[in-house]
């Protein structure tokens, strides 16, 4: 077994430009033996792109890209590499274990042609044409052909957009198996459900750049916001006035305050509005977090609407 | 043959001659499903050539020999361009605008094995069809062509895939997945007609006569008529343009290739 800190993918002051487009800048990232490591960030963000140099389907503007060591875009440097990438469209005429065994084929050690149907669900459509699926299976075969190899470090770009929740969720029991048995995954997603769900560590990109990175915890505490609802006849204005609070939004004739230091605003707000009435305090979520970090960040786009779920 | 039965046992190592291989073989399997391609690919060239080398051909000659015969050689070549041509442009455009290739070069898989499973399949179905223009030939137009001369003619065709191939590999560089074999089309049944393919060429106005060497199948239809014993120029003249035009084109694929990277969104 690898050593626990040990190195496996690494973009090393990286820069890369699509055209006049600058995806990513001067990025560095290591990807450690046996971690579950998140990219998140909005439509852009370079989280793609990333990916995509560490398969060695891109090459770097400048900057280093090593995956083990060596260089991705050399075919036998990813033996031991597994991916799940967005595909609009898969070749259709071969059956479900042709896909299967021809790319087990590319790999020294694969597995077998069972453990990989078993793994993803596929035993009882093994024979069936990929054109005759659903969306759901298709997901599947891709996931099927991304760890077919027996991979110690899978990269998986967005593996469960757009997907019925029990096929997620065989998904996410395969991802957390893999990395019990040691191996290392990249994981992008827009779901932070998914990451809270599963990852160690957490890298949020923005317009090419790391603005955050560390265990979803400490992404969370990053902005150690929490959030204050109540009925009230105070006004926006005067509730912005108490120093401790650092957002005020009014939702459905009831206010939200955002603040890290609770008890004081609430004493104020009691003190300014006996009347006060329906409240509620809660914990900011990896969501919150996540659009806190993105938008303080981000000088162009900080009109834009909080989304519920956020693009690639 | 045996697709369902495949010999997939855990291997310590990948050898290169079987990724090869099996890449060839499920790049078969998977094209003979696809009735858009098997049909056209083995049929057209079929139709014409009993259109115009038996049905309106008769007894004519051209030349020492007679026109069933020479148009033998040139639907070959025509048959070899359209297998060749259809496979790479349309595989390609396909599976490099809707991402797949992105999976496949993302794998350990040999890039070269992409390229040599499309060609691979692209000779198969050459063989099949100069062999059916070969029976047909023989059994109803009177084509009397010795087995040497008939495995002259097919091993000249097959491996006069490869600069289609790499015409194909070319297009399907730089078309989008829909647009592709409208631009084979485009190309394939002007250049074909051009190169005296469909006709004998000295039945063409003399200013197509003249251009025709600046066309890549008229090449192969002249090597294709040499094999047959239809004496036209220098051999090597043609395979040397041949080479030339294969270069040309896999340049041509490369730099198409390579625009992608500008254009993926990050």
């Amino acid at each position: 077994m690898k050593e626990e800190k040990q190195i496996v993918a690494s973009l090393s002051g990286v820069t890369k430009k699509y055209g006049e487009i600058t995806a990513l800048r001067d990025v560095n990232l290591n990807v450690r033996a046996g971690e579950l490591l998140a990219v998140l960030g909005p439509n852009g963000a370079g989280k793609t792109t990333a990916v995509r140099l560490m398969l060695g389907l891109t090459k770097p503007l400048s900057g280093q890209v090593a995956v083990f060591g060596r260089d991705p875009r050399i075919a036998s440097a990813r033996g031991c590499i597994g991916a799940m990438l967005q595909v609009a469209k898969v070749p259709e005429t071969l059956k479900v274990k042709e896909h299967i065994n021809l790319f087990r084929s590319y790999y020294a050690n694969p597995l077998s042609l069972q453990t990989t149907l078993e793994a993803a669900g596929l035993e009882s459509m093994k024979d069936r044409l990929f054109g005759a699926l659903s969306g759901g299976q298709k997901q599947r075969v891709l996931f099927a052909l991304a760890i077919c190899g027996n991979p110690d470090l899978l990269f998986l770009d967005e593996p469960t957009v757009g997907l019925d929740i029990t096929t997620r969720h065989l998904i996410w029991q395969q991802i957390r198996r893999l990395v019990q048995e040691g191996r290392t995954v990249v994981l992008t997603t827009h779901y932070l459900e998914e990451v809270d769900a599963l990852a160690d560590r957490v890298v949020v990109l923005n317009h090419g750049v790391i603005v955050a990175e560390g265990t979803s915890a400490e992404i969370k505490s990053r902005t150690a916001q929490r959030k204050i609802r109540c009925a009230t006849r105070l006004r926006r204005s005067d509730i912005e006035t108490i120093p401790e609070v650092s957002g005020v939004s009014e939702q459905e004739s009831r206010m939200e305050i955002l603040t890290s230091q609770v008890e004081p605003v609430l004493r104020e707000l009691f003190l300014r509005d006996p009347s006060l009435a329906g409240l509620e305090v809660s914990n900011s979520t990896l969501e919150d977090a996540f659009l806190k970090i993105v938008e303080t960040k981000t000088v162009e786009t900080g009109s834009q609407p909080a989304q519920k779920e956020m693009t690639a | 043959m045996s697709s369902a039965t495949i010999d997939m046992r855990q291997s310590p190592g990948a050898s290169m001659f079987r990724v090869y291989l099996t890449e060839a073989k499920y790049e078969f399997i998977k094209t003979l499903r696809q009735p858009a391609y098997v049909i056209p690919t083995l049929t057209f060239p079929v139709i014409f050539y009993v259109m115009f080398g038996i049905v309106f051909g008769g007894k004519q000659a051209v030349g020492a020999v007679n026109l069933a015969t020479y148009l033998l050689a040139t639907y070959s070549a025509f048959g070899v361009i359209g297998a060749s041509l259809f496979g790479f442009a349309v595989g390609v455009a396909m599976e490099r605008g809707y991402g797949w290739l992105q999976v496949k070069r993302a794998s350990p898989m040999p890039p070269l094995a992409y390229l040599a499973a499309k060609t691979t399949m692209a000779m198969i179905f050459s063989a099949i069809l100069v062999t059916a223009l070969f029976v047909i030939g023989t059994a109803f137009g009177g084509v009397h062509l010795s087995v040497g001369k008939f495995l002259g003619l097919a091993g000249t065709m097959i491996a006069g895939t490869i600069p289609f191939c790499a015409l194909g590999l070319a297009i399907g560089c730089y078309s989008a997945p829909n647009s592709a074999p409208a631009v084979v089309n485009v190309l394939f049944l002007p250049l074909s007609f051009c190169s005296g393919l469909w006709l004998p060429i000295q039945l063409l106005p003399k200013f197509l006569q003249h251009a025709a060497p600046f066309l890549p199948p008229y090449h192969l239809g002249q090597l294709a008529l040499q094999q047959i014993g239809f004496s036209g120029g220098h051999g090597m003249q043609h395979v040397a343009a041949l080479a030339a035009f294969t270069v040309f084109f896999l340049l041509l694929a490369q730099r198409g290739f390579k625009r992608d990277d500008v254009s993926i969104n990050a």
